[in-house]
């Protein structure tokens, strides 16, 4: 058994430049679309939770939490069996790089939904740390309600906002593996392709595993930076 | 199995009907993954936690190294390495539950190191100081008077952190252990109705979430109460980004 617990670097070599090939093209892909589309949405819902009417507002914030407390994984196959599927936008297809590419769409519209509940929860608790006077001064000079968002609150509460955000960001890159779940090969299931053709594992998981820390520590320090300097 | 037909849709009656024995199965290996995997990593993030603050730099340093591996290293990543080669290296053979239990137990352990140290650090030090003054040894220190505060402002963070655990312990469904979503899945393949099976499950995993939450809810509401203090809640969602990146 000893022998198969040796590094191999030829088998590092070969299989670097395809973990790494995945990860440019679907890993890291998908992490900025869907931070991107979630940044969005969550601000939307962050101010429809405020904006809507009582029993709305409820019933939105309700939705909000049931998406934020089931699973990923799940989520995927339920869009992606239940929706996506019975619509035929699955069927009848080029190859397997258009399937691969219409199933990263629907993973980048499932990660970004997902993580736009937590994104709605970190903008809420920015706009609730402005100061009631705010509101108070926008009324006073009786700026319209979308001004008032626009130019006074949502710009302040950004900066209380952004480095949660950045954070998390960095979380769902690591969530990223989940696609699997509906078949896009990312950089782990690339990963673990490659060890499965060489019944070897070790050399393939660990560039994987490096690259994520790689890619994530700097920036979750960066985002530590970012807070302390934003603070007030 | 109760009649349901007069409040569910009629394909989800018979799907339970047939399948109940198959999701119950799959609920408790959920619900199994989530009890122990949250126990390994309480006890991994308390230890962590309080090696963090420790005077010794070594101690310290040890324990960044530890919990920023394990954060920065994904969940998958690091189940794979013990499902694949842990079993290629050594002779200790091939448990999947209690591969997938020490995965959830490493991973939210080291997130919830970060919310059991910045709780530690947000006791007042007037606090720390009264009992260096009053010469207590380090376990009196912490058990008596550190930690019942910290405890109060840890819950919330813990809080998020478990219904995080709970709905990572889908992971199952990547090495073929039949959790809930996993056997969800496995009753698609076999022709049930996509949105019957996955719709059950997910108002399990609901249903499993909001039970756990309301579980360390009540446990913080007492421990808030011991204290005579009521923390605010404002800053959770920012504490647990903190801790997840």
């Amino acid at each position: 058994m000893s022998s198969s617990v040796k590094w191999d670097w030829s088998l590092a070599n070969e299989a670097f430049p395809d973990i790494l090939k995945a990860f440019l093209e679907v890993t890291l892909l998908v992490t900025v679309a869907a931070s991107i589309l979630s940044a969005l949405l969550g601000l939307v819902w962050a101010v429809a939770l405020r904006e809507l009417p009582g029993p709305l507002s409820k019933v939105l914030g309700w939705l909000l939490g049931v998406i934020r407390m089931t699973p990923l994984p799940l989520q995927l196959l339920i869009v992606t069996y239940g929706i996506v599927t019975p619509q035929g936008w699955l069927a009848h297809l080029d190859g397997p790089d258009q399937l691969n590419h219409r199933l990263m769409i629907i993973g980048i519209v499932v990660f970004a939904v997902h993580y736009s509940t937590y994104m709605a929860e970190s903008y809420r608790a920015g706009i609730e740390s402005l100061p009631k006077g705010q509101w108070e001064a926008a009324t006073a000079l009786s700026l319209p309600q979308s001004r008032t968002w626009r130019v006074v609150i949502i710009p302040q509460a950004l900066r209380a906002t952004l480095p949660s955000l950045g954070n998390w960001a960095i979380a769902m890159f690591k969530d990223t593996p989940y696609l699997l779940a509906i078949g896009v090969i990312e950089m782990v299931t690339q990963a673990r392709q490659i060890g499965g053709d060489h019944f070897d594992y070790i050399e393939v998981f660990t560039i994987a595993g490096l690259i994520f820390l790689v890619a994530s520590y700097p920036t979750a320090i960066l985002m530590r930076r970012l807070e302390k300097k934003l603070a007030y | 199995m109760p009649d349901l037909s007069s409040i569910a849709p009629a394909g989800v009656v018979e799907t339970l009907q047939d399948h109940w024995h198959t999701l119950l199965d799959g609920l408790k290996v959920t619900l199994e993954l989530s009890v122990f995997g949250g126990a390994v990593a309480f006890v991994v993030a308390v230890v962590l936690g309080l090696a963090a603050i420790s005077r010794l730099a070594v101690v310290r340093t040890v324990s960044r190294i530890i919990v920023e591996f394990f954060r920065g290293t994904s969940l998958v990543v690091q189940l794979f390495v013990l499902v694949y080669v842990l079993p290629q290296a050594t002779s200790v053979g091939s448990h999947p539950l209690l591969f997938c239990v020490i995965a959830l137990g490493l991973n939210y352990g080291a997130y919830g190191s970060e919310v059991v140290r910045g709780s530690l650090n947000a006791v007042p030090p007037g606090q720390w100081e009264t009992t260096t003054a009053l010469s207590m040894s380090w376990l009196t220190k912490i058990r008596r008077v550190i930690w019942p505060q910290a405890w109060a402002l840890m819950l919330p963070g813990l809080n998020n952190l478990m219904v995080m655990l709970v709905k990572g312990t889908a992971i199952a469904l990547f090495i073929g252990l039949p959790d809930l979503t996993s056997v969800g899945d496995d009753l698609r393949k076999s022709g049930v109705d996509a949105w019957t099976v996955y719709g059950i499950s997910f108002v399990l995993y609901y249903l499993a979430a909001l039970a756990f939450s309301a579980f360390l809810r009540h446990l913080e509401v007492r421990a808030q109460r011991r204290l005579g203090i009521r923390p605010s809640k404002v800053k959770t969602a920012q504490a647990t980004a903190e801790a997840v990146a």
